[in-house]
């Protein structure tokens, strides 16, 4: 019968031959369970008892719980430090690493090292440098040049920024290995024409580089505000004995998602929240889609 | 650009620049002295991590970098508990057959969305383009129940199962696809290879950078893997090595020079693998950062 078929139609056989198991896939493991989260998020659910609708109860609880406001605004006070200050330093870094030719290659090593490691092992390892003295590192090395300590994680101030810190630190990597890649892709030429009319190194910056980095620039921002409004690894682990930090102050959404779903075990609740969280993921990929339109 | 500058710089030139010369060097030198200070500063939790895990218990409230006495106990230590053995191997079976899965299923659908001309192509584009939108914690919930009513909860097969393919994989590999002249499809369907040999004989080996870049991802993104390996796992036989170490730091509790043999086992294996392929990981990051 296959060898009937005329080579359009085998080939017709061929892709749905090679596309069934993933097609499936998706459709099991990606589509039916974002279904199947929104239609929970309407019901009231404690994981054993039975399933019952609740209508729009879940989303009126939201508004009104004063918990879920404080991490709406952890999350974004993330996203509002995280993204411009890892984005300024990587660029920083990328522009003046390829100017350098001496060692390059050790350089970017040194910078891109943190990248590959796990956040969960360096969130452990960055808890220990501000542990109070006479254990956390740098307490040490500010007493031993009697500057007062700083409480870091038991501060209802500091802890965010103390916990933002590594996340920074290791994706900082990534960011410049990409605005090198950008930076390289710029033509000699232009640089060339602008030094011959006499512009200034900063003007060039201005006027060319930036400019043309656009597109890269666009890429990392989307890129780094996802990874900062799913802040979790980083939390979870520097603050294991009181989750979320004194008072809430460092707990972001998906910290507060975990904990309803699986420590409250309130799964309607819970997936209103994965809702509002996907719905914020949304909006910034449509901006994405929105500011690389006009190229 | 320094080539143009030397030409024009001969004898007299080169005498009345000496001066600006001079600072410009210093400029450069100045610029290359911060980077590596920084560069140095950028590593330093580190090696931080890995000179603790080589001191003894009073020690590790000592700023300084060289262990008095460096030794390995730390290490026996921690192996000895035995757990991590069991850890590294979950993460190491899981991270490689998600990262295999993903090479495998990825091209595949890439290669065909971009090869083939069939109805229903576009929608399953579309379909599969739009799954980048959700975010992995949105889908938990329901991948938890979905383990719970088929006895996944606990499992290997619990851990990997929602990351055997991604959206991201597919694109990578489609757009990389799209390099692979038809021409060459053409020739060998003549010569008679069916569609299966013209994919994984022809199209593979001329995107096998490509395939590297997306090897590397799926392997470290399933190694470093933390929230989904925690939700599904209850068992200590069953932790990946963030989860794993996440408990046992946690029950070190003032045992930093522990915790941070810990954190070591987990990072260090990457590290060394990074330092191999430097070069050929650096590239398929910036390929897969870039065409993503």
């Amino acid at each position: 019968m296959y060898r009937s078929l005329s080579i359009r139609q085998k080939q017709i056989v061929w892709a749905w031959a090679f596309l069934a198991l993933p097609v499936l896939f998706y459709l099991v493991i990606r589509f039916y369970p974002t279904g199947n989260a929104m239609v929970i998020s309407f019901q009231n659910w404690n994981l054993l008892g039975d399933r019952t609708w609740a209508g729009l109860e879940n989303y009126q609880k939201l508004w009104h719980d004063a918990v879920f406001w404080q991490v709406f605004r952890n999350t974004f006070v993330y996203l509002i430090l995280g993204t411009p200050i890892s984005l300024v330093l990587s660029f920083l870094l990328a522009y003046h690493l390829d100017k350098t030719r001496f060692m390059h290659g050790f350089l970017r090593m040194l910078y891109f090292l943190p990248f590959m490691t796990s956040a969960v092992a360096m969130a452990w390892v960055w808890r220990w440098f501000y542990q109070p003295v006479p254990i956390g590192l740098f307490n040490n090395a500010l007493a031993e040049f009697g500057i007062p300590q700083i409480a870091f994680l038991r501060s209802t101030t500091n802890a965010l920024p103390a916990i933002l810190a590594p996340a920074i630190w290791a994706g900082l990597g990534f960011q410049i290995i990409i605005f090198m890649a950008g930076l390289r892709a710029i033509p000699q030429s232009y640089y060339e024409a602008a030094r011959i009319d006499g512009v200034s190194n900063v003007t060039q910056l201005f006027e060319i580089t930036i400019p043309l980095l656009k597109p890269t620039i666009v890429f990392l921002v989307v890129f780094s505000s996802i990874g900062f409004l799913r802040i979790f690894d980083q939390v979870f682990n520097m603050t294991t004995g009181d989750p979320g930090g004194p008072l809430n102050t460092t707990k972001p959404l998906v910290l507060m998602i975990y904990q309803t779903a699986f420590t409250d075990f309130d799964m309607g609740y819970a997936a209103a929240q994965t809702v509002v969280l996907f719905v914020i993921l949304l909006l910034v990929s449509l901006l994405q889609l929105y500011l690389l339109r006009d190229r | 650009m320094t080539a143009s500058h030397d030409i024009r710089a001969t004898s007299s030139g080169l005498f009345a620049n000496t001066a600006a010369r001079r600072k410009a060097n210093m400029g450069q030198f100045i610029r290359w002295l911060v980077l590596m200070v920084l560069g140095i500063a950028m590593v330093m939790p580190i090696v931080y991590m890995i000179s603790t895990s080589l001191k003894w218990p009073h020690e590790i409230y000592d700023v300084s970098l060289i262990p008095q006495e460096p030794h390995l106990e730390n290490y026996t230590y921690v192996l000895e508990d035995g757990r991590f053995y069991g850890w590294f191997l979950n993460s190491l079976v899981i991270a490689v057959i998600t990262t295999v899965s993903n090479v495998i299923f990825d091209s595949l659908v890439g290669y065909t969305l971009c090869k083939f001309r069939f109805p229903g192509r576009y929608i399953v584009f579309i379909a599969i383009l739009s799954t980048l939108m959700i975010p992995t914690e949105m889908l938990v919930i329901p991948w938890y129940l979905m383990s719970q009513s088929f006895g996944w909860l606990d499992t290997h097969w619990g851990i990997m199962f929602p990351g055997l393919m991604t959206a991201f994989g597919t694109f990578l590999m489609k757009q990389f696809f799209e390099t692979v002249p038809d021409d060459f499809i053409e020739a060998a369907r003549i010569d008679g290879l069916n569609e299966l040999q013209i994919w994984w004989t022809v199209a593979m080996p001329l995107v096998r950078p490509a395939l590297a870049a997306l090897a590397i991802f799926v392997f470290l993104g399933n190694w470093t893997a933390f929230i989904w390996p925690l939700i599904v796992t209850n068992s200590w036989d069953m932790y990946t090595l963030p989860v794993g170490l996440s408990t046992f730091a946690d029950e070190a509790d003032v045992a930093w020079e522990l915790v941070m043999t810990g954190a070591a086992i987990s990072t260090i294996p990457t590290l060394v693998v990074f330092l191999i392929f430097q070069r050929f990981i650096i590239r398929g990051v910036v390929m897969a950062g870039l065409k993503g």
